[in-house]
């Protein structure tokens, strides 16, 4: 599998995903610079953590306009799967791609600590490698994570099952006290409609490897890679 | 024409920096100060004589740039 992990300035998770999917994973990785006007030959694109532009103005807001986003834009309209991680997933609300906005987190506070979410639905390209109601202790890092939208979009998330992630306590209970930023309904991560485009706050590229001690963050790229091989194992969940 | 844009979340929607401060102006002796709302302010120069014609693209610029506006409300004044 061929997946192009794009490169803004000011990106700084880039090479951990790489390193993740190709060390890791023993995946293809391109590396995308933001000026890149095709992502042709790619079959997913990932984009990373960081500070895009350096947060100016909000979160993600300037990177939308980056030409890479373009061909974001195109490769999720034609199915290509697509994952945004933390700033990623800002870009992704900025760019419309998925529904909703951040604000500041509650507490005000940059968090960077180990975060549990519960996998609220396994039959996705990004999570099809879990359990239905899984637990995985996975690290936040930012201070603009607290997800918002209106009440009619949340419904219509809630409704079609595009929470994908919510934060929870260890053993899974979805609890305002584990919500370390303020989400609303604890949302750590939503899929759009069709279900090529994941974004989730918590960083999975930080947590895949037993040398790191945590390798929950493994299960998402794996889905990923055996959606594409088309090696959805029901019988294996 | 010179354009101030105001960009401030909504109404409804928690403002924590608004929530730090206002607590700090309690402390500070002002407990009758409330509802602080923590915004944007920004200004441009545009080269547009015609006010009908700036209006317009102030306001596309902050639809679609300056202001997030699932989360935030601005408003701008415009001067010759």
């Amino acid at each position: 599998m061929n997946i192009g992990v794009v490169v803004f300035p000011g990106s700084n998770c880039d090479h951990d995903c790489q390193h993740v999917l190709k060390d890791v994973l023993g995946q293809v990785v391109t590396m995308v610079w933001h000026k890149e006007p095709s992502l042709a030959g790619l079959d997913a694109v990932i984009l990373p953590g960081g500070f895009s532009y350096g947060d100016y103005l909000r979160t993600g807001a300037i990177a939308r306009f980056a030409p890479v986003m373009q061909a974001v834009k195109q490769f999720a309209l034609g199915g290509g799967l697509v994952l945004g991680i933390c700033n990623g997933f800002q870009i992704l609300l900025e760019a419309g791609l998925l529904p909703g906005a951040m604000l500041r987190n509650r507490s005000l506070h940059f968090i960077c600590r180990e975060t549990y979410i519960k996998v609220e639905n396994a039959a996705t390209p990004f999570t099809n490698r879990c359990k239905p109601g899984q637990v995985l202790k996975i690290p936040v890092a930012h201070a603009d994570g607290n997800y918002y939208t209106d009440p009619v979009t949340l419904a219509g998330l809630q409704a079609n099952a595009q929470v994908v992630f919510r934060y929870c306590t260890p053993d899974g209970k979805v609890t305002p006290e584990a919500c370390p930023n303020g989400s609303l309904d604890n949302i750590a991560g939503i899929r759009n409609a069709e279900g090529n485009v994941l974004g989730l706050m918590p960083h999975p590229e930080r947590c895949a490897e037993a040398m790191l001690g945590n390798e929950d963050g493994r299960a998402i790229f794996q889905s990923m890679i055996a959606s594409w091989e088309g090696k959805t194992l029901t019988g294996v969940r | 024409m010179k354009a101030k844009i105001h960009v401030t979340l909504k109404q409804g929607i928690l403002d924590p920096q608004g929530k730090a401060i206002e607590h700090a102006l309690g402390s500070l002796g002002f407990p009758n100060a409330a509802n602080v709302r923590v915004g944007k302010y920004m200004e441009l120069d545009l080269d547009e004589k015609d006010r009908v014609k700036a209006e317009t693209q102030v306001k596309s610029m902050c639809e679609k740039l300056l202001a997030n506006t699932i989360i935030e409300e601005y408003r701008y004044e415009l001067s010759a």
